[in-house]
């Protein structure tokens, strides 16, 4: 491993070995999603069968949209990082501040340990039960179906780094307005509906009005859900596909670039106070 | 050169202020009054390489923010600051990379994972090449006698036994310079010699240069040749403690028992302090009757059983100087 980064994967590591040992967490995570997902589907279900023609995406697709999202919930930014809230309040930011690495990296090292920790178990146990299990019990028109083909699996791939390295500059964000107001619970409240809805974990965004769609499709957040999922079955391919994932690109540099700036203000104005 | 430089530091803190009550609050949602709270007014000394210094004063007096300024962790309203030639918040990476800092009150491992696992990640965050930070761990380890330690999660550890982790953990990266926050607060007493201890062979044999605060005046006195007592953001004394003392305390302390019930005594320069029984406890000024004339005359008139000479505590020399200094917490 190259020495430029080691501080930030021990950062990683640290956070993401003590992240997976929360197995009843995970459990629960994944029963939820579980029991989620299987509403969502059947809702879908009553709804295609009365306007199927009209629908942007085919029912095993979306089944299939359906099970991705909930297999990954985990890896959407919607909580800010419990981790710097507490640092925060109880001061050990203070000992972050004498670590001789950057302050940004760091945190986002952290935060990158934590999300794919939270979403590694729940996305294997979901990728069993709706990918083996329910073909392996005659269910198979409302499992998870493999990739569209070879071509999807190479843009997925990078798809689906992207869509993580862009939560987590995301989340970045969150924590540092959590940090700087030193609660988050304002923050959480705005950030989980607004990431829900533009995302397309919710429904995918072709299922808005079309008046909205040219800006749904170019907000930072459909790197998160959309892009990457249209991209596993296809939906997405060629040129839309590279353009999705420059977007995911383009997103992740400028909101990296807006956190550091305001990570930076936020810790000038961070004052330790008491004995 | 010396290695901490520090002038003219002053750092305020703007703290918000409402009145009391419903009505405060209610007001206090339309104006925020502001207060300014001054934790440094006037701070100015230096300290060579290899010195060990402690800092004291009572609560508010601006020691932790000191610490917390030549640490990096905050920005000084003004004045100036030097460790090692770098301004330690202008040049944090550098800097932080140089020095050690164990705060008594906080934690830097991991509350989960076991001694060793968080000694392993600072070495990596701090990019200690693996020979130099095992050697480097070995030795903190039998120093400390961390051994049977390491395979527990920290928050397992006693209080004493996680500030001797907390010792090493400080120290993995051969910092140059060691910060410590009253690291011997709410230590038992074995835990404190060993921590006075430790300090002072780092001090003395590998020339660490440290800065201490604390309330332990005992920290003080196993420690520091040297100390600076700090009131209300200002310096008030740099000095020995000796020195200190004998500033604060001309008087020293007698101590008699005789063989029968104690006297009335009338000695030009000494007060009796207190009375029990058949022991008297005096107080007078060497400088106008010295010890050894005040004992000959007292066994001259009287038939003395014990005596002894003593100095007054230095709980109560500082005591005795805060009120001088009127500087104790308001």
């Amino acid at each position: 491993m190259s020495a430029a980064l080691r501080p930030y994967a021990a950062a990683f590591r640290a956070r993401f070995l003590l992240m997976l040992q929360y197995r009843v967490a995970a459990l629960a995570g994944f029963a939820t999603q579980c029991w989620w997902g299987a509403i969502k589907i059947m809702v879908y279900a009553a709804f295609y069968e009365s306007a199927g023609a009209a629908a942007p995406i085919s029912l095993p697709n979306i089944v299939t949209y359906t099970w991705l999202g909930q297999a990954f919930l985990a890896l959407l930014p919607w909580l800010a990082d419990p981790e710097v809230g507490a640092s925060i309040r109880t001061g050990g930011v203070g000992y972050d501040r004498l670590r001789p690495i950057d302050a940004y990296g760091y945190w986002y090292a952290r935060t990158l340990g934590w999300i794919a920790a939270r979403a590694l178990p729940r996305a294997v146990l979901m990728l069993l039960a709706a990918g083996v299990v329910l073909p392996l019990v005659g269910l198979e028109a409302w499992a998870w179906q493999p990739p569209a083909g070879p071509e999807a699996v190479a843009l997925f791939v990078p798809a689906f780094v992207l869509m993580i390295l862009l939560a987590v500059a995301v989340l970045m964000l969150a924590n540092v307005v959590v940090a700087a107001s030193l609660n988050e619970r304002g923050v959480n409240a705005i950030l989980m509906p607004t990431v829900v809805v533009f995302s397309g974990s919710l429904v995918p965004l072709d299922f808005f009005p079309d008046a909205m769609r040219p800006f749904l499709h170019l907000q930072p957040l459909a790197g998160l859900v959309d892009i990457p999922f249209r991209i596993y079955f296809a939906d997405l391919r060629g040129a839309a596909a590279l353009q999705g994932l420059a977007l995911q690109a383009g997103w992740i540099v400028v909101l990296v670039a807006l956190g550091r700036v305001a990570m930076a203000r936020m810790m000038r104005h961070l004052e330790m106070q008491g004995g | 050169m010396p290695q901490i430089l520090v002038e003219g530091l002053a750092k305020s803190y703007r703290v918000a202020e409402r009145a009391p009550g419903l009505g405060g609050a209610v007001r206090g949602l339309f104006r925020r009054r502001w207060r300014e709270v001054k934790a440094l007014v006037d701070l100015s000394f230096s300290l060579e390489a290899g010195e060990l210094l402690a800092f004291i004063g009572p609560n508010g007096a601006g020691k932790s923010t000191t610490v917390k300024i030549l640490s990096g962790i905050l920005r000084p309203t003004s004045g100036r600051v030097e460790v090692g030639g770098l301004v330690p918040y202008e040049d944090r990476l550098r800097h932080v990379a140089r020095i050690g800092v164990v705060f008594g009150q906080r934690s830097q491992l991991w509350w989960d994972l076991p001694v060793l696992d968080g000694f392993d990640l600072l070495a990596d965050i701090y990019r200690v090449p693996p020979d130099r930070y095992r050697a480097r761990r070995d030795e903190l380890v039998a120093m400390l006698r961390l051994e049977p330690l390491l395979a527990q999660p920290v928050r397992q550890l006693s209080l004493g036994q996680r500030m001797r982790a907390e010792f090493a953990a400080a120290l993995l990266h051969d910092p140059e310079v060691l910060f410590l926050d009253e690291p011997t607060i709410g230590l038992d007493a074995p835990a404190k010699l060993a921590v006075r201890e430790f300090v002072k062979r780092l001090n003395r044999e590998r020339g660490v240069t440290v800065l201490l605060t604390t309330h332990d005046m005992h920290d003080v006195e196993a420690l520091a040749e040297r100390v600076i007592v700090i009131g209300q953001g200002r310096l008030l004394a740099d000095s020995s403690l000796d020195a200190l003392r004998a500033g604060v305390f001309a008087e020293r302390r007698l101590w008699v028992d005789f063989t029968e019930e104690a006297p009335a005594l009338d000695i030009p320069g000494v007060q009796v302090r207190a009375r029990t029984g058949r022991s008297l406890e005096l107080a007078f000024d060497p400088a106008k009757i010295p010890a050894a004339q005040l004992i000959a005359s007292i066994a001259a008139a009287h038939a003395v059983e014990d005596i002894h000479v003593d100095e007054p505590a230095i709980e109560e020399v500082i005591a005795r100087f805060y009120d001088l200094h009127d500087s104790s917490e308001a």
